[in-house]
């Protein structure tokens, strides 16, 4: 077991473990930086819902439930596809890796198609701000700074979840040539962060699809 | 290995002259500097880099206060000064004093002090200096295409609606520094919670670790918040995203406290490791230990949390509840008590030692004087009645300037000096670094000095002309500025020179106990010849013995 490790620890650590332990330690506070990065728009939100909650309600209504509960679904899914990765991973059955990694990579784009559908309604519907906005009843200009959270909002999630499909396909390509058969870290840290991108949309949902239910 | 109480053992000690096998002869060439992962190297890259900022900031300053040797406008128009001011606080705040001592110092002396081959992730630290490049690239050509008038603080709605010049490229340049600033905070607490040498404890750190990791965990959490304001205000400025936009019901204070939220912890981004620095430096040089090593580590983690809850007191006269007013003038002033704790544990330091005053001593003394003078007026600030009146003035100016230059930057000079004969093996002329040292602190003291009488007087900060009643203390501040210059001017002459022509330094040259001194100067490639094993605290000085040895050798 050492002879093999040794071969994969980098030079500046001891031992495979204490690599792995600084790797997820630094994803971790990683993560941290951007739970605050996500942190200064959810402030905006929760001020401005504070502010002007009748309008963010009646504006959170022309959300559509069914694209954003339907994109929930996709997303958790993924993370228990990516949950099951770095599984695979740890056991070394590196065919069954590189298929849920390619599998977990399909459920993100399949979300971003979702969400360029719903964004095309969302157009067609005249909710997007600047671009022919149009808002029937009073504090016009309320609502349309709730549609400008939501575009930033789920525009810097999207941003994420792109970064993510991209990360996990070269993690697919390296895995199909073998690459973590005995530092399968990479999966796991990357799989650390494809969940606080699913996270950040189990947030997302309800604060701005389901804020105007009763 | 006996049992005597000494301070740290190595499993190889060097005795050798210079070290000629070292991490500055393992490779040769401008390839292997720029593809290096070594953390010293990557130091001197940063170093090299925020001089260059400096540089830039400084005339910017030099130019000001030219502007300001007389009552009219007469050197430069007022849009062009608004231009020097904002250039002025950009790069000095991110490209000069947020990197300074965490990159320069932090990334030479971090491994080394904990026994450590290199940082956790080595590549990503090198990423972070291309990220710094870039970062100060797209500062840079903001500067060249006509510079930003917005003052360093971007308020809105002025930066989003009004400003007529390059705001959103040196918001970008911010935001790729902030990128670089978090990498670096994240390696540097991965490394000091993953790769400590064994034996060293927490409470075995050296002080300078403690203040870095309190900055880290500043980097790491405020730097985001930073982000996200400056790309909001940026899309605002862009496309209309009227978050801090009054037609759409947004608020544009609301950018004012995203902003502090972040700027305010950047404040301590910028003093604590200055405070590391002094740290080491009084209790080498007064050759004890430092009085209440725990306290002194703890009061940076408090120094590191109290800031995040400060932010407000930038915001007394910005229209925020005067109940907010007083909750975060009363935080504010808790702030007084880790930082008094430092002042009162340094100073107690320095009782009954045996006090030499080498160069990096006299920086560290100048430190402890005007940090104090710093700190206090802190509290005039923090108080809201008194701030009230001296809001945008002067004043302010003068009490932040004695933090950051007074504080930080004779720090960072005192902690250059001090591990100069470790990074390069050689030393500076004494002589000249003593002078130097004393010409920077009367330089300062005469820079700024007058500012606390021209502000509490009603100057106001950011005009560049003024009543005719303000000249002395303008020109008094102006002339102090051209010592000051000399001040710095004189360390980058004797820094070069000493690089071929110094005296060599040896592994020890201020028979210090930190790790850092137990191996080569320069240090090789992976710092140790082998993992060094920690027995002791850090600072295991013996005024006594000291003084005997003085004794016996007069």
């Amino acid at each position: 077991m050492n002879a093999i490790a040794t071969a994969v620890v980098a030079e500046q650590f001891d031992d495979i473990e204490q690599q792995h332990s600084a790797a997820k330690l630094g994803m971790w506070i990683f993560l941290a930086t951007e739970v605050m990065f996500f942190g200064g728009l959810f402030l905006a939100y929760t001020v401005y819902r504070f502010t002007y909650g009748h309008v963010f309600a009646l504006a959170s209504r022309h959300l559509d439930d069914v694209f954003g509960g339907v994109n929930t679904a996709v997303l958790l899914f993924s993370s228990l596809l990516m949950a099951l990765a770095v599984r695979a991973a740890e056991l070394g059955r590196r065919k069954q890796l590189v298929r849920l990694l390619l599998a977990t990579a399909l459920f993100g784009v399949l979300f971003m198609t979702i969400k360029a559908f719903e964004y095309r309604k969302d157009f067609v519907e005249h909710l997007v701000p600047r671009f022919d906005f149009r808002w029937d009843g009073p504090d016009a200009a309320n609502a349309e700074l709730f549609f400008w959270i939501y575009f930033a909002l789920t525009g810097l999630h999207a941003i994420h979840v792109t970064v993510g499909i991209a990360l996990i396909l070269v993690l697919a390509l390296l895995a199909s040539a073998g690459k973590f058969s005995q530092n399968f870290m990479p999966v796991e840290i990357t799989g650390l962060y494809w969940h606080f991108v699913d996270i950040v949309w189990v947030f997302l949902f309800p604060l701005l699809y389901l804020a105007g239910h009763r | 290995m006996n049992a005597t109480p000494n301070a740290t053992t190595t499993i190889v000690r060097h005795s050798g002259a210079y070290a000629l096998d070292n991490y500055l002869t393992s490779g040769q060439g401008v390839k292997s500097w720029l593809l290096t992962t070594d953390h010293k190297r990557i130091g001197i890259l940063y170093l090299w880099t925020i001089l260059v900022f400096f540089l830039i900031a400084a005339v910017a300053a030099a130019l000001m206060r030219i502007e300001l040797l007389t009552p009219a406008g007469d050197l430069v128009t007022s849009e062009t000064y608004n231009k020097l001011f904002t250039i002025h606080g950009v790069l000095m705040v991110w490209f000069f004093l947020i990197p300074s001592i965490p990159t320069v110092l932090g990334n030479f002396v971090i491994p080394m002090m904990i026994g450590a081959r290199d940082v956790a992730f080595p590549r990503l630290n090198l990423f972070s200096w291309y990220l710094f490049v870039a970062a100060g690239a797209l500062a840079l050509w903001s500067l060249i295409h006509g510079g930003v008038d917005t003052g360093w603080t971007f308020y809105t709605p002025y930066s989003t609606t009004y400003a007529n010049s390059h705001v959103i490229s040196m918001a970008a340049g911010i935001f790729v520094a902030g990128f670089s600033s978090i990498i670096t905070g994240i390696n540097f607490i991965v490394t000091i919670h993953k790769m400590r040498a064994p034996g060293l404890r927490w409470f075995r750190l050296p002080l300078f670790i403690w203040a870095l990791y309190a900055t880290s965990l500043i980097l790491v959490l405020a730097t985001p918040v930073l982000a996200i304001t400056l790309a909001l205000m940026s899309v605002e400025r862009l496309w209309g995203v009227g978050i801090f936009d009054p037609k759409l019901g947004g608020d544009p204070i609301l950018f004012q406290h995203l902003f502090w939220f972040y700027s305010h912890p950047a404040v301590y981004i910028m003093i604590l490791p200055g405070m590391g620095v002094i740290s080491e430096l009084i209790t080498c040089f007064s050759r004890k230990r430092v009085f209440g090593y725990a306290w002194v580590g703890c009061s940076s983690m408090a120094i590191a949390v109290l800031g995040f809850v400060v932010w407000g007191h930038h915001m007394f006269v910005s229209s925020q509840s005067i109940y907010a007013g007083m909750i975060f003038s009363l935080l504010s002033f808790l702030v007084a008590v880790p930082s008094g704790i430092k002042v009162f544990n340094w100073t107690a330091t320095l009782y009954k030692g045996s006090i030499t005053f080498q160069t990096p001593m006299l920086y560290a003394l100048g430190f402890i004087g005007l940090f104090t003078i710093g700190g206090l007026t802190g509290l005039c600030v923090a108080t809201l009645a008194v701030d009230v009146h001296v809001h945008d003035t002067y004043f302010v100016i003068a009490h932040f300037h004695y933090i950051m230059v007074g504080g930080m930057v004779m720090a960072f000079m005192g902690g250059l000096h001090y591990w100069w004969p470790k990074i390069t093996g050689r030393l500076y002329p004494e002589f000249w670094g003593k002078l130097a040292a004393m010409i920077t602190f009367i330089g300062f003291n005469l820079t700024f000095f007058p500012q606390f009488l021209l502000g509490y007087l009603g100057m106001p900060r950011r005009y560049h002309a003024y009543p005719p009643e303000f000249q002395m203390l303008n020109v008094l501040s102006s002339a102090g500025a051209s010592i000051l210059g000399v001040g710095y001017m004189l360390p980058l002459i004797y820094f070069l020179w000493s690089l071929k022509r110094g005296r060599v330094a040896g592994p020890n040259p201020w028979r210090a106990t930190g790790l850092e001194w137990q191996t080569g100067s320069p240090p090789p490639l992976h710092n140790f010849e082998g993992t060094p094993i920690v027995t002791a605290s850090p600072y295991m000085y013996d005024a006594e013995a000291d003084r005997e040895l003085h004794m016996a050798n007069a």
